[in-house]
């Protein structure tokens, strides 16, 4: 009996120093077992938190480890090189993402101008069928450069150029102007995504800017004089070229003209005063009206007017158109007069 | 609503002058407080400085009219007069044209004025000039065009025009919607 008695006893001790695996919880916690993680709903026992916080947390931490652990016993295990291996299920906890969200890429000034418009990027084919080559070519790449060899072996020099032009050297240049001016936009997409400020490209060519762009050269270079191109001649119905940042570009037009509202009323009258001057000063109707009532009045004084007749009044002198002259050096003491008439 | 450009203030005076000739300058020249000239929409408003202030507070869409509205510059930049300037133009006109209340009506229906439905004129009224139209009893009733000068009046037949028609009250019930 002492035996058994012992036995018992020393298996009581042995259990008091393994403690149980089986715990008890108000709530149930939560196991995810993908993530190896618990999460424990329950309250804290504020008076035991209160007399030993380490002791408490450290037992806490043990019995919710213990359900974790009771967790993964109870998945399927099999034995792998002399280790016991479990296989965890998919998680089922969101954990929170530790990053921040990704940035949705800037669009490119394509990009806006396409939505905005409603165009859809199309699927081209890879190959189409070329009638003059009479084969399937491809759309792109090094093949269809080679097509196009093939099929430009003569090129037409049109009747408005110059007959020896290289025309192969010209569709050269366009292409590459193409490029740079694509390679331009590019740039400048990047830059506008990075916020960055960059200086003015200005436009490439006659031959591939745009009429905007081409409309602002014009402006530019008509303002580009010693007197900001206030004397340059307008085209009839010629405008300014306008928008945003144009008026930067063209010198000594950067400050915006700003009229101050008390000068307002004396430009104003000013401006009418001008208009008024310029009316001409003598009522030219009103003259000639005046001048034929009073006409009509002597008339009507005197209805009966003499003609004049006869010969001319006697002391009437002859003048010749001559100027007179003097007695050239001769004097002529009988003839009278003293010399060269005086006027 | 803007202040008239250099090109459109030139313009809009000029066809005023036409007018009221120089009696435009008491029309900036107030004694009572401080007036001014707005446009907004191709139209040109007289306003005071006090409504003008109140109506900066507004946009465009939501303001439909403001002050008084003296007419508006066409496509290709010239002026037309509208009868709601009449209020400024009757009493500073120089040159006027008093009518018999015979035509009254026809002129009301925006008929010309012939030699018959003439009235009375002011002397010495050249041929071209911008005229007000009155009633025989000086009630004003729209303004016109002479196409006779006060002379040739006297000369003319009964049933020739003598002053064009260019706006007139009647407008304010025929063209209620165009007028702001």
């Amino acid at each position: 009996m002492d035996i058994v008695k012992e036995v018992l006893a020393k298996q009581a001790k042995d259990l008091e120093k393994y403690k149980t695996i089986n715990v008890e919880k108000h709530e149930e916690v939560k196991v995810d077992l993908g993530h190896l993680m618990i999460s424990d709903p329950n309250n804290f026992d504020e008076n035991a938190l209160r007399d030993n916080v380490e002791q408490y947390l450290l037992n806490l931490t043990r019995e919710n480890v213990q359900l974790l652990v009771n967790g993964i016993w109870e998945l399927q295990t099999e034995r792998l090189d002399e280790h016991i291996v479990a296989k965890l299920p998919k998680a089922s906890f969101a954990l929170p993402r530790a990053r921040k969200l990704p940035q949705p890429k800037v669009p490119t000034k394509w990009e806006q101008f396409a939505k905005a418009k409603g165009i859809k990027k199309r699927q081209k084919d890879k190959k189409v069928w070329d009638e003059e080559l009479g084969k399937w070519v491809a759309t792109y790449g090094f093949q269809r450069f080679k097509a196009e060899k093939e099929k430009d072996w003569v090129l037409e020099v049109p009747q408005n150029l110059d007959p020896m032009t290289d025309m192969f050297q010209k569709k050269k240049d366009l292409k590459s102007e193409r490029v740079a001016k694509n390679e331009i936009a590019r740039m400048k997409n990047i830059a506008r995504a990075q916020k960055v400020q960059v200086p003015r490209a200005g436009f490439v060519s006659e031959e591939s800017a745009s009429a905007k762009d081409l409309h602002v050269a014009a402006t530019i270079a008509k303002s580009s004089t010693a007197s900001v191109g206030k004397f340059q001649e307008k085209l009839p119905k010629e405008k300014d070229a306008r928008g945003i940042g144009v008026r930067e570009l063209i010198p000594g037009s950067k400050r915006k003209r700003t009229i101050d509202p008390s000068q307002e009323k004396s430009q104003q009258i000013e401006v009418v005063q001008r208009i008024l001057n310029k009316r001409p000063k003598i009522d030219v109707d009103k003259a000639v009206q005046i001048q034929k009532r009073e006409a009509r009045e002597e008339r009507e004084k005197n209805p009966i007017e003499k003609k004049r007749t006869g010969s001319k009044s006697k002391h009437a002198k002859k003048f010749s158109s001559k100027k007179p002259k003097g007695a050239m050096g001769n004097r002529k003491p009988k003839k009278g007069g003293a010399g060269r008439k005086r006027r | 609503m803007r202040r008239l450009s250099d090109e459109q203030t030139k313009i809009f005076f000029e066809k005023l002058t036409k007018y009221i000739g120089t009696n435009v300058k008491l029309l900036l020249d107030r004694p009572d407080g401080a007036y001014c000239f707005r446009e907004m929409k191709r139209r040109v408003y007289y306003l005071s400085e006090r409504i003008l202030k109140l109506s900066e507070n507004l946009n465009e869409e939501q303001l439909v009219s403001v002050g008084t509205c003296f007419g508006k510059f066409t496509k290709t930049n010239k002026f037309l007069l509208q009868i709601t300037a009449l209020t400024y133009l009757a009493p500073y006109a120089q040159y006027k044209v008093w009518i018999k209340p015979s035509a009254e009506q026809q002129f009301l229906y925006g008929n010309h004025i012939n030699k018959a439905g003439l009235g009375r004129i002011t002397e010495n009224t050249p041929q071209h000039q911008g005229v007000v139209v009155l009633s025989m009893s000086d009630v004003p009733l729209g303004f016109g065009v002479t196409s006779k000068s006060t002379a040739d009046c006297k000369l003319a037949d009964p049933l020739v025009t003598v002053c064009f028609h260019q706006a007139d009250i009647g407008e304010y019930v025929r063209s209620e919607d165009t007028l702001i």
